[in-house]
């Protein structure tokens, strides 16, 4: 409770400054719409957003998922030898070099228009976090406990389920968190090429017709709620660690 | 296999083995060593000196360039302990111990047992639920113990395993280890760069040159059968430590 005081009052005193110098300084609605503005735009667009919001939420989650499987897998299998890691490294590099906006016509030749191509966006700018801390985390498991494994005669299969996935958990969970708000930022920006118009259209598409529309306010509205998406995806990841981590690793204990 | 082990240990030769890093290091050269069944060897060097390549060869974890390794009677039970306890972080205590067995296959109310059996011998008896975090260092080094004692081994290596505790921890360790031992009659090789140690606990102390390491001398250690802290004390013990201190020292080892 007292944890969550200091961002609150950080969030009043901000908004009220915001509302404040908009109106002291006139400054026009359609730059910057006072917080009131927003909230109104909020409530009286309700249905749509929300809409959007459970639009873009599906789509960023399936790709985070997908990200997360695919990431996983693929990591395990870079670290798996140096010749794997060689022939497929720099491609996945390649991934995160790749411009999403300039791929997205591509994504809705492939997929066509609706939730399809804008999950596979999210994916594909989420994916790379999640394959390099696999990497980094099967890589520095303790030498000594990998002697110990191959000692006792461990298969290649008890030594990566026993042994290389559990010590590259921190790392794989920090990947995760970094995926996360990756994978709304995807969806968003999949959804102004790839997501249908109107009624099915998610918080990108909305954001996209309300500028194009001048109608600030709800710009920013759609803008505050894929943030919020973001930030709840990024909060599940957080608990999901801080189960799977709180009795052994330093990164999820209490500190005194 | 039951509580008590049958008694008797491995056999370990090994014959002009060297070894060589990438890079041209000579961590170990010409080693020629025996260990008869059931003995108790300390393996006394300078830090740094190949003590640790060595005892990765008898384990086979780590192939010589040239020369011989041989383990005989060791019917695949050869435990290890490493200088720090290496537990796995998140398993608690008991399944810390139980994972040798796991690995090897053993069903899960044996090696439940087992690992109860071990953890009591080692004192961490009420401490099965725990997670290695909690521990101090002696009890994470017992744990360690303990995870290599499950398996009654038939040649146990330690390399500087409580070389990281205080020094009353380790002294109480030392005994304890050496209890143990007495019971058990396994084959020990023990890499310490500890004079005390090395007397207190083994019945021949081989010593080793700083890097590549070489056998430069073999001290019998003629102490009593029962060692208690005691012996520490004695006339007998303190000459013994002297004698290796001039070995030492004659062969230039700091």
């Amino acid at each position: 409770m007292r944890k969550g005081l200091p961002p609150l009052a950080a969030f009043l005193v901000g908004n009220a400054l915001w509302e404040a110098l908009t109106h002291l300084l006139q400054v026009p609605l359609y730059l910057l719409p006072p917080p009131s503005r927003i909230a109104a735009a909020l409530a009286t667009h309700a249905a749509p957003l929300s809409r959007g919001a459970l639009l873009t939420g599906q789509a960023a989650v399936s790709g985070f998922v997908l990200a997360a499987t695919v990431g996983v897998a693929a990591g395990v299998l870079i670290a798996s030898a140096r010749w794997v890691e060689r022939a497929v490294y720099p491609f996945t590099v390649l991934l995160q070099t790749v411009p999403l906006v300039a791929i997205a016509p591509l994504l809705v030749v492939w997929f066509g228009y609706g939730v399809r191509p804008v999950a596979v966006a999210a994916f594909i700018v989420s994916v790379f976090p999640v394959i390099v801390n696999t990497v980094t985390g099967l890589r520095s498991v303790d030498p000594p406990l990998e002697d110990l494994f191959r000692l006792y005669g461990a298969s290649c299969w008890a030594r990566l389920v026993k042994l290389r996935l559990p010590w590259a958990l921190p790392a794989i969970f920090a990947g995760l968190k970094v995926a996360a708000g990756l994978a709304v930022i995807g969806a968003v920006v999949g959804e102004f090429v790839a997501s249908y118009a109107g009624e099915d259209a998610g918080l990108g598409m909305l954001a996209l017709t309300f500028a194009r529309e001048s109608h600030t306010d709800r710009l920013f509205a759609a803008v505050g709620l894929a943030s919020l998406l973001g930030l709840a995806l990024f909060v599940g990841v957080g608990a999901a660690a801080r189960l799977a981590l709180r009795h052994w690793h330093a990164s999820e204990q209490e500190r005194p | 296999m039951g509580a008590e082990a049958q008694a008797g240990g491995a056999q370990v030769e090994l014959e002009g083995v060297r070894r060589v890093f990438p890079g041209g290091m000579v961590a170990v050269e010409e080693v020629t060593l025996t260990v008869a069944a059931g003995e108790f060897v300390a393996i006394l060097g300078p830090s740094g000196c190949g003590k640790s390549t060595l005892l990765r060869l008898v384990a086979g974890l780590d192939l010589p360039q040239a020369g011989r390794v041989r383990v005989e009677r060791a019917q695949g039970r050869v435990a290890y302990v490493f200088q720090d306890a290496h537990l796995l972080p998140w398993r608690n205590v008991l399944a810390n111990v139980e994972l040798p067995l796991e690995l090897k296959g053993a069903p899960r109310g044996e090696r439940r047992q087992a690992a109860q059996a071990a953890l009591a011998q080692v004192g961490l008896g009420d401490a099965l639920q725990r997670f290695p975090a909690q521990l101090s260092g002696g009890m994470r080094m017992r744990a360690s113990l303990a995870r290599a004692l499950v398996t009654e081994p038939r040649l146990l290596l330690l390399d500087e395993p409580f070389a990281a505790l205080d020094e009353l921890t380790r002294s109480r360790l030392d005994e304890e280890l050496y209890e143990l031992w007495r019971r058990r009659r396994m084959t020990v090789l023990f890499v310490t760069h500890s004079l005390v140690e090395a007397a207190f606990l083994a019945q021949r102390v081989v010593v080793l040159s700083p890097r590549p390491a070489r056998v430069v001398a073999e001290v019998g250690v003629a102490l009593p059968e029962a060692r208690t802290a005691s012996l520490r004390t004695t006339v007998a013990f303190n000459q013994l430590v002297r004698r290796l201190a001039g070995v030492v020292r004659e062969w230039g080892t700091p």
